[in-house]
């Protein structure tokens, strides 16, 4: 097992750096080596990762600590640890669009060496965006993906039948199913539900369900158009019709959302989703694995679909929305632009560029275990790991999950949508350059948390983003900023 | 060598207090001053330091954060104005009062950057909130400071004057009445968020009920900030409690026994004897609660996240935000006008209402 396991990294190592003895394969070889990895908090992503790390200390040696903090910290203190040489973390799991900024910085071992003689780790059964896209930075592979993030849209199949409606192809249909299914008894408590549920609290994920909206109001050229900036001057992107209709329809939503949505994060949408209380919900592909867990009230209740898409897209030169035809919309399908939208990018693994070669290695071989599909084929079909599909063997066949309790159905219709959406030529990127985190979680989130609430007009939130855009490119520099976007978007399906 | 040290011994012996207390109070404080002037930014080997002189200051009072930090300012209204007139007329005539009787100058200094002080905050507040505009975290945090302290206070004094009487199973409710303090603040910001949840809290049926089911706390400002304020004062008015029942248990007892046979009435009693006495601890905690207050984070943080919009969000969680977006410079600038405000402030109650109503008595 353990040969079978390492045998390709323990060529890599001989290859790359022939420093490491060749009896890296042998039993024990990793002992007294400690993997110390950071993540996010609670069951999901970390709890797999303990388990799954204590398979690998029977098999190596090696022992895998996994040291949980909130989400919003992970970064800062992953950055600070690494860059001021504490380096009490080896391993980072995190969001690959943060990565981008360790890597300007030269924090991240480059993993190119590693993975070249890794003959477990099968990287043509990745799906292209997370395998070209997700886990390079300039060519170089430096992230090892461990879950494929985009979102989707979910509905329940029964409240549309007996509605006798479709599901939402268009943002103007989602606003016309949501207030028709709005106030329908969901799950039989005698009591009316709600039309849509969606994360809308500041601070949370808001700023993710915002970019889908846009996205295909945004983006219709393919990945490389990308939705934020103007590759060459930077210039944002954000003051303009399409964002302006974007913002438009997310807070139309809200009428038939949950009352007390704008301060709903994604706990409390799941909650009431698998509750059967939500006619539609906004989230990554964790619904569908969810909805067959104890004591969901959705299971085989859920369809899935790609995010709906819009029939007019962004005129960059004049900021105004235009119809769809052949010229401007090249990917549409019946006249509708879809961008479904990689959010988060998906929790990948990071390793710190200051280890030792031997640690480097054991790290390693733990991440491309975590990645192999012999693990992670049977992991993302486990609604509470977190994780979400990302490897073509992982789409094609409808096995694991109908042993995992899915309905042959069910499974099929879940891996579809998410197969329409990972293979889409027009999958929007999420933001892949330094201050990432800054652009979105901080300006954007705030100034939409401000619009919902009413506080200030759509105009005004546009004109705030645009300008603390602009203020975040200068500060980290206008032309390495550009730089970097461009390699960015660089790289499509 | 004996000698030296005999001379020395009370240096000797302060020295190793003064050095933990330079280590860990003062470089931090100079340290993240230097922030305060600075955008920094990490990579491998370490960070990148460049000094920006004011710009961050500039940022919150003239830039893009003004809304944030101080509000949104359009029109203001004829009341605003008739505040704002009426506040500036009565700080300079009290600044004149002061030129024309008591005059020295440390006195005019400190009174003057109180009247600064008052005079801003008295137009912030008058071309905001009294102008109909959304005011920014300086007002959502004078509003936990001032409405959330004084309800504290009230009711925290009012429970203990009530459990120093001769009543029945008072020791009971003074544990009772003991324990929010003692649970963390992340975990009171749970509690009442899971409590006041109103789709699947535990009294959502009871929301229901009372027909507010398609009213949402959390999406309406006032109300936001009005049950950060319940949920704040359920933890702090323990603390009150505590101090103000120690205070009104050493009242001495003959004191209001000879009252009580001279013809005193209960209320005369409590004016004339009990709370000259109890004053000086109701002053000291006031000043403890308002310097706690003005930092509070953690309830705005668990409950709403600064929301909805950025109307539940206190200085110290703006400067938390930055901080947690690397601008680092920014939160330190965030942090240093939060330190000042509350100097100033605090400062100010204590020489003026305490030390003045001392100054009175004397």
């Amino acid at each position: 097992m353990l040969r079978k396991l390492l045998g390709g990294s323990a060529l890599a190592l001989t290859a790359a750096m022939a420093t490491v003895p060749t009896t890296a394969v042998a039993d024990g070889h990793y002992d007294g080596v400690t993997i110390n990895i950071l993540t996010r908090p609670g069951p999901v992503i970390a709890g797999r990762m303990v388990e799954r790390g204590e398979e690998f200390t029977a098999m190596t040696g090696a022992e895998v600590r996994v040291a949980e903090v909130p989400f919003a910290e992970i970064f800062q203190k992953l950055l600070t640890d690494w860059a001021t040489g504490t380096n009490s973390i080896d391993v980072g799991v995190f969001a690959s669009g943060w990565g981008v900024e360790l890597v300007s910085g030269g924090l991240v071992a480059n993993l190119d060496p590693f993975i070249e003689a890794d003959d477990k780790i099968n990287l043509q059964d990745i799906a292209p965006y997370f395998r070209d896209f997700n886990q390079k930075v300039e060519g170089s592979t430096y992230f090892i993906t461990i879950d494929g993030d985009f979102q989707m849209m979910y509905y329940r199949t029964d409240v549309f039948e007996e509605a006798g409606l479709e599901p939402p192809r268009t943002w103007e249909e989602y606003l016309e199913v949501g207030a028709a299914i709005h106030g329908m008894d969901m799950n039989g408590d005698g009591e009316p539900d709600f039309g849509s549920c969606t994360f809308m609290k500041r601070n949370a994920q808001s700023y993710f369900a915002i970019q889908s909206i846009a996205a295909g109001m945004v983006q219709s050229k393919g990945t490389s158009e990308g939705l934020y900036f103007d590759p060459e001057t930077m210039t944002p992107k954000i003051n303009n019709d399409a964002w302006k209709k974007a913002f438009e329809v997310f807070k139309a939503s809200v009428a038939f959302n949950p009352p007390d949505v704008l301060n709903h994060d994604i706990g409390d949408t799941r909650g009431l989703a698998l509750a059967g209380r939500c006619g539609m919900v906004i989230d990554w592909g964790d619904i569908g694995p969810l909805s067959i867990e104890e004591g969901s009230q959705i299971k085989d209740k859920v369809g899935a679909i790609i995010m709906p898409g819009s029939t007019e897209v962004l005129d960059v030169e004049t900021g105004s929305l235009v119809a769809c035809d052949d010229t401007t919309c090249p990917h549409a399908v019946d006249g509708v632009n879809f961008a479904p939208f990689a959010a988060f990018g998906g929790w990948t693994g990071a390793i710190s560029a200051t280890l030792d070669d031997q640690k480097k290695q054991a790290a390693y071989d733990f991440l491309s275990y975590m990645n192999q599909a012999e693990q992670s084929n049977l992991d993302v079909t486990m609604g509470w790991t977190g994780y979400n599909p990302y490897r073509n063997s992982q789409l094609d066949d409808t096995a694991a999950w109908v042993d995992a309790g899915f309905s042959e159905a069910s499974a099929a219709n879940y891996l579809s949508a998410i197969k329409e959406s990972l293979n889409h030529p027009n999958m929007a990127s999420d933001f892949r350059i330094p201050g990432a985190q800054q652009y979105t979680g901080v300006v954007l989130d705030r100034e939409l948390a401000r619009y919902l609430a009413g506080e200030i007009t759509v105009e005004q939130a546009l004109e705030n983003i645009e300008e603390g855009w602009e203020e975040i490119t200068d500060d980290f520099g206008r032309e390495d900023q550009a730089a970097i976007y461009s390699l960015s978007l660089g790289i499509t399906n | 060598m004996n000698e030296w040290l005999d001379r020395h011994m009370g240096r000797v012996f302060l020295a190793p207090a003064v050095t933990l207390i330079l280590i860990f109070s003062i470089f931090p404080l100079i340290a993240s001053l230097l922030l305060a002037f600075s955008r920094i930014r990490f990579r491998g080997g370490g960070f990148q330091m460049r000094w920006v002189g004011w710009r961050n200051f500039e940022k919150q009072f003239f830039g893009s954060e003004q809304f944030h930090l101080l509000g949104t300012f359009t029109t203001i209204s004829l009341l605003g104005w008739a505040f704002g007139l009426a506040c500036s007329a009565a700080l300079i005539w009290w600044m004149f009062k002061y030129v024309r009787t008591h005059f020295t100058w440390v006195g005019f200094i400190g009174r003057l950057i109180t009247f600064g002080m008052a005079l801003g905050l008295s137009w912030l507040f008058a071309a905001t909130l009294l102008s109909g505009n959304p005011f920014g975290t300086i007002g959502t945090t004078l509003f936990y400071v001032f409405i959330g302290c004084g309800v504290q206070f009230l009711i925290g004094t009012a429970l203990a004057f009530a459990c120093s009487q001769q009543l029945r199973g008072r020791t009971t409710f003074r544990v009772i009445f003991f324990v929010p303090m003692m649970i963390t603040p992340i975990g009171v910001g749970y509690i009442f968020r899971m409590m006041a949840d109103t789709t699947k809290g535990p009294f959502s049926g009871v929301w229901q009920w009372a027909g507010l089911g398609d009213f949402a706390w959390a999406a309406d400002p006032w109300a936001a900030r009005i049950f950060i304020v319940i949920a704040d004062s359920w933890q702090w008015i323990p603390f009150v409690f505590i101090m103000m029942l120690a205070a009104f248990e050493s009242v001495p007892r003959d004191l209001t026994e000879a009252a009580e046979i001279d013809g005193a009435s209960p209320w005369q009693s409590f004016r004339e004897i009990t709370w000259p006495h109890v004053l000086p601890v109701a002053a000291t905690v006031m000043l403890i609660r308002t310097i706690e207050a003005f930092k509070i984070v953690d309830l705005p943080n668990i409950m709403t996240a600064g929301g909805p919009g950025i109307a539940t969000e206190s200085v110290s969680l703006q400067a938390y935000y930055a901080w947690r977006s690397l601008d680092l410079g920014q939160a330190s600038a965030v942090a240093y006008i939060l330190l000042f405000v509350t100097v100033v402030i605090c400062v100010s109650f204590f020489n003026l209402v305490v030390l003045g109503r001392v100054r009175k008595q004397q």
